[in-house]
């Protein structure tokens, strides 16, 4: 209907509408034969009457051109299409910003409603409203194509859809669960309609294979470290999905060197493995630090080599990174200088942390540290 | 669609004044050809800032100040009117103008449909 109407207000006036006839009248006249197809074909007609009535209102305005009316149902296999990927793709576009590329994300890909989104984002409802409402102008008044994008432009475009979905599963805050389920969701659909990309299975494998285990990070509230977590709490089932797509992914990527997804995909599934495979995880955190050249990475590599070389090649690893306003810089540091017991170090290193720490239950992890110093 | 394509000289005109004379020359070109393309409707270059007068009306009186309404550096140095498909095109289009590559801006707005 977007694609129809090129406007996501009309597309979603005129679905509601056909919705409320058919809630209304089937019961009544019994369901049509092609229900889908019945509704498709309501929903554009109400969508042209209403744009010919606001003609006459504005005569001169930026209406969208469409046809007289539509008649004929379409058959079965045709054109009810699928306009999942080119809604990613327009919501992810680059000239809008990225709280905007996630707001709208989650509000025309996976449906969710604006209170929704505005408190998985600790935001207020009418900010979150104005953040929808300028997105979707912007898109209409600045021309942003609905479509696939050209060849040429793909690799970029397809990197900032996957951006916006694991920002949603880091980032989505939704009491303890997040809104990793709603990044799940979405990143199984995108396998769906793009199969054939790699980095697009590896980020549906990273996702699976990451939320499968966080039943076992916390224990009443506080959180629990890798080394004290219960195997037997994760999720079987989400661990062999990801472990499935990862095989998808890795197969697609074939003798390429791979891209980050896939990467921090392999990580998760030697976490998975439940067997200590430090070194191996070393050297991915190392692949990933080449591609992506974080300071955030060289910190999760330092720490994978003090696991598997000790604490004092760890804290080596951790020296000159440009991480300062970073909680776990700190607390990592703190943690390596007291395993070398270097306690008034160590101290300095908690309080830091602590200065900077942002969740409540992380807040009291480095507070019981701090005191058992 | 139609779209102002505002070039923001910025850190491109330090740039210009390095190059050697066949650069300019070169430089120059592009925009000239960008100026021929189908879709541009139109475009200039901008003399410089310190050549600008901005104007205002207060109280039925016309107030003249010497200088650009932004900052110098931040003042505008051409522009084209472009027609394009959408914004992608836009987009395509900026990208290859001097200015982006040579540390200035290029802004893309579109018009009020008359």
């Amino acid at each position: 209907m977007v694609g129809f109407l090129g406007d996501f207000d009309r597309a979603e006036e005129a679905a509601q509408e056909a919705f409320a006839i058919a809630a209304e009248r089937w019961p009544r006249t019994g369901t049509p034969e092609n229900p889908a197809a019945w509704l498709i074909v309501t929903a554009r007609n109400r969508a042209i009457d209403r744009i010919r009535r606001d003609r006459k209102i504005q005569p001169h305005g930026e209406l969208p051109d469409v046809p007289d009316t539509v008649q004929e149902l379409p058959d079965e296999q045709s054109e009810f299409p699928d306009e999942r990927l080119e809604l990613f793709f327009t919501c992810a576009h680059p000239s809008l910003s990225l709280e905007a590329q996630v707001a709208l994300t989650l509000r025309a890909v996976g449906g969710l409603s604006t209170p929704e989104i505005a408190r998985a984002f600790l935001v207020s409802e009418p900010t979150m409203a104005q953040r929808l409402v300028r997105a979707k102008r912007k898109i209409s008044s600045a021309g942003i194509p609905f479509r696939i994008p050209p060849a040429h432009l793909l690799p970029d475009r397809l990197a900032a859809v996957l951006t916006v979905v694991y920002l949603i599963f880091n980032e989505g805050y939704d009491g303890r669960a997040g809104l990793a389920g709603e990044a799940i969701r979405l990143g199984a659909s995108l396998a769906e309609t793009m199969p054939d990309e790699p980095e697009v299975n590896a980020l549906l494998a990273l996702m699976l294979l990451t939320e499968a285990r966080r039943p076992a990070r916390f224990h009443d509230g506080e959180l629990v470290l890798l080394a004290d977590q219960d195997r037997g709490l994760w999720d079987e089932r989400m661990l062999r999905s990801g472990r499935e797509a990862l095989a998808r992914a890795r197969a697609l990527q074939s003798s390429a060197p791979p891209g980050p997804y896939l990467v921090q995909a392999e990580i998760a599934a030697l976490h998975a493995s439940g067997e200590q495979r430090w070194p191996q995880i070393v050297e991915r955190y190392g692949q990933l630090a080449a591609i992506t050249g974080s300071p955030v990475v060289e910190l999760n590599r330092a720490v994978a080599i003090a696991e598997s070389e000790g604490a004092a090649a760890g804290l080596a690893a951790t020296e000159g990174l440009d991480l300062d306003g970073y909680h776990y810089l700190h607390s990592t540091r703190a943690d390596l200088l007291r395993r070398l017991g270097r306690a008034g170090e160590a101290r300095l290193a908690y309080e830091r942390a602590l200065e900077l720490v942002r969740t409540e239950p992380e807040r009291r992890f480095l507070e019981r540290r701090l005191a058992e110093l | 669609m139609e779209y102002l394509i505002q070039i923001y000289t910025g850190g491109a005109m330090e740039a210009w004044e390095r190059l050697s004379e066949s650069e300019k020359d070169s430089v120059s070109q592009e925009y000239f050809t960008i100026s021929d393309e189908p879709g541009v409707n139109g475009g200039a270059q901008l003399q410089p800032p310190d050549t600008a007068t901005t104007v205002r009306v207060q109280d039925g009186r016309t107030l003249t100040t010497d200088g650009p309404f932004a900052e110098t550096k931040e003042a505008l140095g051409g522009y084209y009117l472009l027609e394009a498909a959408d914004l992608d095109a836009a987009i395509e289009l900026a990208g290859r103008i001097p200015a982006a590559r040579m540390g200035g801006a290029v802004e893309v707005r579109p018009l009020v449909p008359r």
